[in-house]
């Protein structure tokens, strides 16, 4: 969903750029206080994995390919502001070093992948681990509907982004229908690979994940 | 699993994901580009003011061989990655004494 130069008008995308740059700003604290000398590495391990697995385009439906986003993934494993600033380091080294995403367009991606598909992803997880029962796979079911949501969440950013400032002059409702359609079915994929990295790292160090710490702090106290 | 050995790990599959198995994925435009063309609004894109670069398109130009031009680019991609996104995380979090 990296947006090429051109799609959308310049003073959109400048508009954008400024509140994705709020957003990142404001992240950079939130990171500061969510990440320590434990979880910090993570959050590199998670952006590089993000970066590996978005090359990994695979076929929906005819003709058409998708590739993780990352967001919902990320979001769990690191929390909201270490996701943002992760996928805004990918998309910024995408664009400045192989030409993937316009770089007057750079705002615009930011907004959709890392700050609305991050948020609503994470609001999405959180709203399904309160239902969900105290267990470990819940946290991998959760994050799996979350990445599943977050990809048409990130296409509604896009649309959004069409309806105010498009170069073209299209329906919007025909955009819609088509971005959200063909991005359900690229959640799917999404939901795949999140379930499975999200249940690697839970099975493997499930203290540094940041979704499943704050279930497991109480606890951590007692036992310290 | 200790720390050390989970962090190499994760990253010796992001090198293999990137540098090997890249090569098979799939070359059908992706979502959005698939949308724009069906519904005509591919015509506004313009070139990437980078599309010359020397890894334009996640391959190395020069390099023949698709196989190893994808994949170097992927690697070169994910040590980038790996480099800036450590370094940020590291001189972001809180250091050690500080309060949450």
């Amino acid at each position: 969903m990296h947006i090429p130069d051109g799609f959308i008008d310049l003073p959109t995308s400048a508009a954008f750029a400024a509140i994705s740059a709020a957003g990142v700003a404001i992240s950079i604290r939130g990171a500061k206080s969510s990440l320590d000398e434990k979880t910090a590495p993570l959050a590199g391990l998670t952006a590089t994995f993000i970066f590996a697995v978005q090359m990994l385009n695979f076929p929906v439906a005819a003709g058409t390919s998708g590739h993780l986003l990352g967001a919902g993934l990320a979001a769990v494993l690191i929390g909201p502001y270490a996701a943002t600033l992760a996928i805004t380091i990918v998309l910024i080294l995408q664009a400045l070093l192989f030409a993937d995403g316009g770089l007057s367009a750079l705002g615009l991606s930011i907004f959709n992948m890392s700050l609305v598909a991050v948020w609503f992803g994470y609001g999405i997880f959180l709203l399904v681990k309160k239902f969900a029962p105290k267990k470990k796979i819940s946290i991998t079911i959760a994050a799996a509907i979350a990445a599943f949501l977050s990809v048409p969440a990130a296409a509604a950013g896009f649309v959004l982004q069409y309806a105010i400032g498009a170069n073209a002059t299209f329906s919007v409702s025909a955009v819609f229908t088509a971005m959200i359609g063909t991005h359900i079915l690229i959640g799917v994929g999404e939901a795949l690979i999140t379930f499975f990295a999200v249940g690697a790292v839970l099975a493997s160090r499930s203290d540094l994940v940041y979704g499943y710490k704050n279930e497991s702090s109480k606890l951590e106290i007692r036992a310290n | 699993m200790k720390q050390k050995t989970f962090l190499i790990s994760g990253f010796i599959a992001s090198l293999f994901l990137a540098g090997v198995v890249s090569f098979y994925a799939s070359s059908h435009p992706d979502g959005l580009e698939k949308v724009a063309g069906d519904i005509g609004f591919i015509e506004t894109a313009k070139d990437h003011s980078n599309s010359d670069g020397i890894l334009a398109d996640y391959g190395v130009k020069g390099v023949d061989n698709q196989r190893l031009s994808t994949g170097a680019a992927g690697v070169i991609g994910v040590l980038a990655t790996g480099a800036i996104s450590t370094a940020v995380f590291a001189l972001i979090r809180r250091k050690s004494g500080e309060k949450k």
